[in-house]
């Protein structure tokens, strides 16, 4: 049963893999910057692990930032994905620009509650 | 009702008359006013500011007798000399140069004299307000005294103008349209009758001036008094513009009635103990700490020196601490308010009460001796056998000259508090220790309280402290003199007070200490002990170390009172204070600078891992325009994207709010137009793509 459940789980990951490779870049492009945003979080959390919240306002401000730019990516991606019928007849031009826009309105933010 | 009204004014009279006037110690103008009236007229470099306060300042200095100094003539002259040689029409100009000038005699000739008196006639005719009447009727007297005939033609109309702003009251109205009345302008309207009376080339109607005697009544009618006396005038209501207080008020009425009186014929039937309390409040007063105050005084004292209703006469005493030991006579003064000599009078003491026995006097109508060189009335009390104390004194004065008593006011009796000081014998005195079971006292030792003892005594809390001794006058009688203090001070500072008491004509104090023990705190130890006897009738007070005392007393309970906390020296609050330690915040404790920068390289990685997956997906910039416009648009897009970043970099570094959101505002604007072109070309270029 341990055999099949691995080999289960090897056939989950390659089937992943294959499905995965068929994304067009545009949208790999997007996964990667997810990918780096929550990765840049989650160090700064063990670094406030390691030497305590004091600046708070620092800690929150950096990690609410990574992942707030994680969720526009997501959002970017759904909006400009073809496979989705909503978004279909929209230009994905629209979206980038809401996509600049609101990252930069929350980098502002961002560096007023950095301090 | 006539008759009642008379009956009254005579009751009030004699009440008045009987009266016990003298609070304050009242004496003529002396010295000590010429010299304070030479420190407050000063002038600086000969010239007092104003022609008012020169006038002031001259009359006063006419009236003490000082000698004109050149100074003030070479200073003020050329003023008036220009005042009255102007072309102006302003009468209270002219009058007050022309006020200065009948004191200075400044060189004015003839002609400038006969220009101002004809333009001062010019206003009187067209004056229709009190002041304007005022100063033109006042500078014609003036430029009369100075020897040019000047008549006023229509005196009559004139008298007549001003007495119609009389009031019922014996006001007077500023003029026809002001509703309050004053008491001051009464008296510059009678000071102005006064002066048309005497300008008047055919006589003034005799009826009306028997109207404004009556109005002169009336306004002495609302006379207000205090309670030593004196009495003044005010004004009914105290407005603030007009109000000008009491002594100026006075000093106005005074003025006026004054000179009324000199033109009048016959008599103003003032009664004469109002003259004399007025006299009275201008004396005192004291000397007045301003100029205009003391020209007041001084200038209504002058006034009231020689009227023509009644001169108030002075009875003072230039001593009121009389000594039996070095036998001084009671002196007495009577002088006019100035200081000048009375007429023929004679001085008798009615009664003189002791402070003790307020109902029964000890002197009955003793007349005083005159000296005739020193003009004081005096008296020997030596042989009236009076004893040392505080004594109230009941004079009364009588002229010699029955006529004079029209002339002159004198008071029906005026009272005064003197002392008569005398040297106090202490005798017998006895102190001692004695036990309470004890009723004789064994152990006690004769006291000599003319100079200070040692003593040394001993005593436990069983025993009492006995002192006693006698107090006796110069005349033999049993003295009670105002402080009798023993007081028991204590090595610690602690002081207690004991008061003697006075019985069967001795002094005598016993300290019991056994109920004393609480008073006392329970403190054992050394006291000090010290007499006091003292009187403002003594001569020789004292303040006695009569030596110490050695108290044993039992130790104090659990629950017993603590001694007071010695007074604390005052100045000791000035000193410096105790220092304040300030507790700061401790700072946070910071990661080691290491450890940060790691991270700090360790937070870049991920960003190396974006570019680095980035290249592996093939990144490429194919779709970027080529053509110019779009290209350039392009490079804008990116480069104000880079440029708000930068701006957010500044931000963080030193910008504050406001400028970053104003700048971004522009850079935003220019974002949203240059981005807009390039991403709709974008668009297309990927639409036509599509479709082709």
């Amino acid at each position: 049963m341990a055999k099949s459940t691995s080999s289960d789980a090897q056939m989950l990951i390659r089937s992943l893999r294959t499905a995965y490779a068929a994304t067009p870049t545009n949208l790999k492009i997007i996964d990667v910057y997810v990918v780096y945003a929550i990765v840049t979080a989650v160090i700064q959390v063990v670094y406030m692990g390691v030497v305590g919240s004091f600046p708070f306002n620092s800690f929150l401000s950096g990690v609410l930032f990574c992942v707030g730019t994680a969720v526009l990516a997501v959002c970017l991606r759904i909006q400009v994905n073809k496979e989705n019928k909503e978004f279909k007849d929209l230009p994905p031009e629209r979206p980038y620009a809401d996509f600049v826009l609101c990252n930069l309105v929350l980098h502002l933010v961002i560096m007023n509650f950095l301090g | 009702m006539a008759r009642n009204l008379r009956l009254l004014g005579f009751l009030a009279l004699i009440c008045a008359s009987l009266s016990i006037s003298g609070a304050a110690v009242i004496r003529p103008i002396n010295d000590a006013h010429r010299s304070a009236a030479l420190e407050l007229f000063v002038p600086t470099n000969g010239s007092f500011g104003s022609l008012e306060e020169a006038y002031e300042a001259l009359r006063t200095f006419q009236i003490f007798g000082v000698e004109k100094s050149t100074e003030i003539s070479h200073a003020t002259c050329p003023v008036v000399a220009e005042k009255l040689g102007s072309s102006s029409f302003i009468s209270k100009d002219l009058f007050l140069a022309l006020r200065v000038n009948s004191i200075l005699g400044c060189q004015i000739d003839a002609r400038t004299f006969e220009d101002v008196a004809s333009k001062l006639q010019a206003v009187i005719k067209n004056a229709s307000s009190l002041v304007d009447f005022h100063y033109g009727v006042e500078g014609l007297l003036h430029i009369k005294d100075q020897g040019i005939s000047v008549a006023l033609s229509d005196a009559d109309g004139t008298f007549h103008s001003i007495k119609a702003l009389s009031q019922s009251d014996g006001r007077w109205r500023y003029d026809s349209n002001s509703a309050e009345s004053s008491t001051y302008a009464a008296g510059i309207a009678l000071e102005t009758l006064a002066g048309v009376v005497s300008l008047a080339d055919k006589d003034v109607d005799q009826s009306k001036i028997g109207i404004v005697k009556h109005d002169i009544i009336k306004l002495f009618d609302s006379i207000k008094s205090y309670d030593d006396g004196t009495l003044y005038f005010d004004e009914k209501h105290v407005d603030a513009s007009e109000y000008k207080g009491p002594l100026a008020t006075s000093a106005s009425v005074i003025r006026g009635v004054t000179a009324f009186a000199k033109v009048a014929s016959g008599r103003l039937n003032i009664p004469s103990d109002k003259m004399l309390g007025l006299a009275k409040f201008f004396l005192s007063i004291g000397i007045p700490g301003c100029t205009k105050d003391l020209f007041n005084q001084i200038e209504s004292l002058s006034h009231l020196e020689d009227n023509r209703v009644s001169i108030p006469l002075i009875l003072s005493l230039p001593s009121t601490v009389l000594s039996l030991t070095t036998r001084d006579q009671l002196k007495v003064e009577v002088t006019t308010v100035l200081g000048s000599a009375a007429p023929p009078l004679t001085v008798s003491l009615v009664q003189a009460f002791r402070s003790d026995s307020k109902d029964t006097p000890v002197l009955e109508n003793q007349e005083l001796q005159f000296d005739s060189e020193n003009t004081i009335h005096y008296l020997d009390i030596i042989p009236l056998k009076l004893d040392a104390g505080k004594y109230k004194l009941m004079f009364e004065i009588s002229l010699h000259d029955p006529e004079n008593l029209n002339t002159y006011a004198t008071a029906g009796r005026t009272s005064v508090m003197a002392f008569i000081t005398g040297s106090i014998n202490i005798g017998k005195a006895e102190i001692g220790i004695f036990d309470s079971d004890s009723g004789k006292s064994e152990a006690l030792q004769k006291l000599d309280l003319s100079r200070d003892s040692a003593l040394s005594l001993a005593a436990n809390h069983l025993q009492k402290l006995h002192l006693s001794f006698q107090l006796t006058t110069p005349l033999g009688h049993h003295f009670k003199p105002h402080q009798v203090l023993l007081k028991l001070r204590h090595e610690t500072n602690v002081e207690h007070i004991f008061v003697m008491e006075s019985s069967a004509r001795q002094f005598k104090i016993v300290l019991d200490f056994l109920s004393l023990v609480e008073k006392f705190y329970y403190l054992s130890g050394k006291y000090e002990i010290e007499l006091t006897v003292g009187d403002a009738a003594m001569e020789n007070s004292f303040l006695r170390a009569l030596g110490h005392i050695e108290l044993d007393l039992p130790k104090p309970p659990e629950k017993a009172a603590r001694p007071p906390p010695l007074p604390v020296d005052p100045y000791s609050r000035f000193g410096p204070k105790q220092e304040i330690a300030h507790i700061f915040r401790e700072p946070e404790r910071r990661p080691p600078k290491e450890l940060s920068l790691t991270f700090l390289a360790l937070t870049l990685l991920p960003f190396v891992g974006f570019l680095i997956g980035l290249m592996r997906l093939g990144v490429n910039l194919k779709s970027f325009p080529s053509s110019v416009v779009p290209a350039s648009f392009s490079i804008l897009f990116h480069a104000g994207i880079a440029a708000v970043l930068l701006l957010y970099v500044l931000f963080w570094l030193k910008l504050d709010l406001f400028t970053t959101l104003k700048v971004l505002g522009f850079l935003g604007v220019f974002l949203v137009f240059v981005g807009h072109r390039t991403l709709s070309h974008h668009a297309s270029a990927t639409a036509k793509l599509k479709s082709s």
